[in-house]
């Protein structure tokens, strides 16, 4: 089976240093990835990245980013804009931030609709209804009224799932979706992602902090650290049997309610060092 | 009893209620909550967002004067104390906010920071005093002439910590002050947490949305939900026996780095082993 998407070698920097270093990884059809690390490890920029949204400051300066056969790296940018939202949609973090606030929900939600799909006001309405129904919101009819702060933070992100999967993407990247959520809706929308990944049978690119989210919806894993990959696997086999010691340090300073005797250790400044030096940071 | 909060409510305007004339209407944040802490005791404050786990913590500080019940500071009534009246209590009461971002002076060094609480506080604030209160929190003295940016979030939460002990508190409220950071420098800082209160005897509030820091941290919790106390115990007792349904919720809606199948299937409502 041939990956969706395959990066090859990528890397990126600012003008001042390294943000990605030689990073590969290759996702197939209907897995759900996970991008792990800390912050700066260059999840979020591998995701940006793939959906052409660097920031100005960092450049790419080597690789290639292989999807469906095409490398959007040297896709022009009319190309990569047919391709973005319907073939490859994101769910964003911070959902309040990610809608627009003077704008009816069910306007926004019906704009990829009618510009992508070609639907007309009707039928993207009706669309966008039964949309709202896949993600269990209650109420459609009244939510398509409402404007963003109007709902709360678990409904938002429920607009933004059904926002992602409206056009039926073959790739959805999911960046910190739950981060800002508390963990009882947090584990509600996690349900909600997976089930729409397995119905819509959609690849899945999902970028964490939280080993227990990897944990409970990814395949596999790939686990960074200063822009540099530092082990990739099934999530069961690394979290089992962790080969980076990074990874068994993020692991060791985690909290687990279920382990209260277990004293915390911080991941040691010597790793960080030895780390350091293997990137060439 | 060091801080005694007893059948505490708290109003607050409802700004979403429309006034032409009259009253604005009012809103109960916090309905008849009772809680105490002795000399050296840690409990955890427990809920999702609007539970008024930040009220009550700003409330046990005064900085909100409850609308119904009575507060005792170390044996005073301090319900309705006046700001003259709190002054002197001031010092012996502090807290440590969720984001050091921006309850730092952007424009201040750290050093001028630090100075400046043990200043109003009327204490040493000699740049060695001050070298000593960023050992005492991990800090090099070189940081004595850094501005806040200049910082990691680590870093800056640290001086957030720094601010708030150097003044040698008894109560510390600490408001979900690990919830932006990375796990590694969280176990740093909850580390630091820790051997502050046991050298210190610091009776801690701790503030947080994350049952597993607070399992680690705290001897005792307390699950607020809709402004009231659901349920409160030993940590231990709480986790290995959830008396209500609501926590046995919260608990079971943690997600373990280990594969668990079928976890996210199971509804809100179970109860887990």
């Amino acid at each position: 089976m041939s990956p969706v998407i395959d990066i090859r070698n990528l890397s990126a920097r600012t003008a001042v240093s390294p943000i990605l270093r030689d990073v590969s990884l290759s996702v197939n059809a209907g897995e759900v990835m996970a991008l792990v690390g800390e912050s700066g490890a260059g999840k979020s920029t591998i995701a940006k990245a793939v959906l052409g949204i660097l920031p100005t400051g960092i450049k790419v300066t080597g690789g290639n980013i292989i999807f469906e056969g095409t490398d959007l790296l040297v896709l022009s940018p009319p190309k990569l804009r047919e391709m973005l939202g319907v073939r490859i949609a994101l769910i964003p973090q911070d959902p309040l931030t990610s809608l627009n606030p003077a704008r009816r929900i069910g306007n926004q939600l019906t704009d990829g609709l009618r510009l992508r799909a070609g639907m007309n006001r009707k039928q993207a309405f009706d669309k966008a209804l039964s949309l709202l129904n896949d993600v269990h919101i209650r109420e459609p009819e009244r939510v398509l009224e409402r404007y963003p702060h109007e709902l709360s933070g678990g409904m938002r992100q429920r607009v933004l799932i059904a926002q992602a999967f409206s056009l039926n993407p073959h790739v959805v990247i999911a960046d910190e979706p739950t981060t800002a959520l508390d963990v009882t809706v947090q584990k509600q929308v996690l349900r909600l992602i997976r089930d729409m990944q397995r119905e819509h049978k959609t690849t899945l690119l999902f970028v964490t902090h939280d080993l227990g989210v990897v944990a409970q919806i990814c395949d596999r894993m790939t686990v960074l650290y200063g822009g540099k990959v530092l082990e990739q696997g099934v999530t069961a086999e690394i979290l089992a049997n962790p080969q980076s010691s990074y990874t068994r340090a993020l692991l060791a300073a985690s909290p687990r309610y279920d382990q209260p005797e277990q004293s915390l250790k911080p991941v040691p400044e010597t790793l960080i060092a030895e780390l350091k030096r293997e990137i060439g940071a | 009893m060091l801080i005694d909060a007893r059948n505490i409510s708290l109003d607050v305007p409802d700004m979403g209620h429309q006034v032409l004339i009259g009253h604005r209407r009012r809103l109960r944040i916090l309905t008849n909550v009772s809680i105490a802490l002795k000399k050296g005791e840690t409990v955890g404050l427990v809920g999702e967002s609007g539970s008024g786990k930040t009220s009550l913590g700003r409330s046990l500080l005064r900085l909100y004067a409850p609308s119904e019940g009575q507060l005792f500071f170390d044996g005073q009534d301090i319900t309705h104390a006046s700001a003259a009246e709190l002054k002197p209590l001031r010092r012996r009461m502090q807290m440590i906010f969720q984001d050091p971002q921006s309850s730092l002076n952007p424009r201040h060094t750290i050093g001028n920071i630090l100075a400046t609480a043990l200043k109003l506080n009327g204490m040493d604030a000699s740049e060695k005093s001050i070298a000593a209160v960023l050992d005492r929190v991990g800090l090099p003295s070189s940081t004595i002439r850094r501005y806040p940016h200049q910082l990691s979030g680590g870093q800056r939460q640290r001086v957030g910590i720094a601010r708030a002990v150097a003044v040698k508190p008894e109560l510390v409220v600490a408001d979900e002050i690990v919830s932006g950071l990375d796990v590694s420098t969280q176990a740093q800082v909850l580390d630091l947490l820790r051997t502050l209160r046991d050298e210190m005897g610091l009776a801690l509030v701790f503030i947080s949305h994350d049952l597993s820091v607070v399992r680690y941290l705290c001897e005792r919790v307390v699950i607020m939900r809709s402004g009231g106390i659901v349920e409160e115990g030993r940590t231990p007792d709480v986790f290995a026996h959830p008396r209500s349904e609501f926590t046995r919720t919260l608990i079971a809606s943690i997600p373990l780095p280990e594969i668990r199948p079928g976890w996210l299937d199971e509804t809100a409502t179970s109860v887990e082993k």
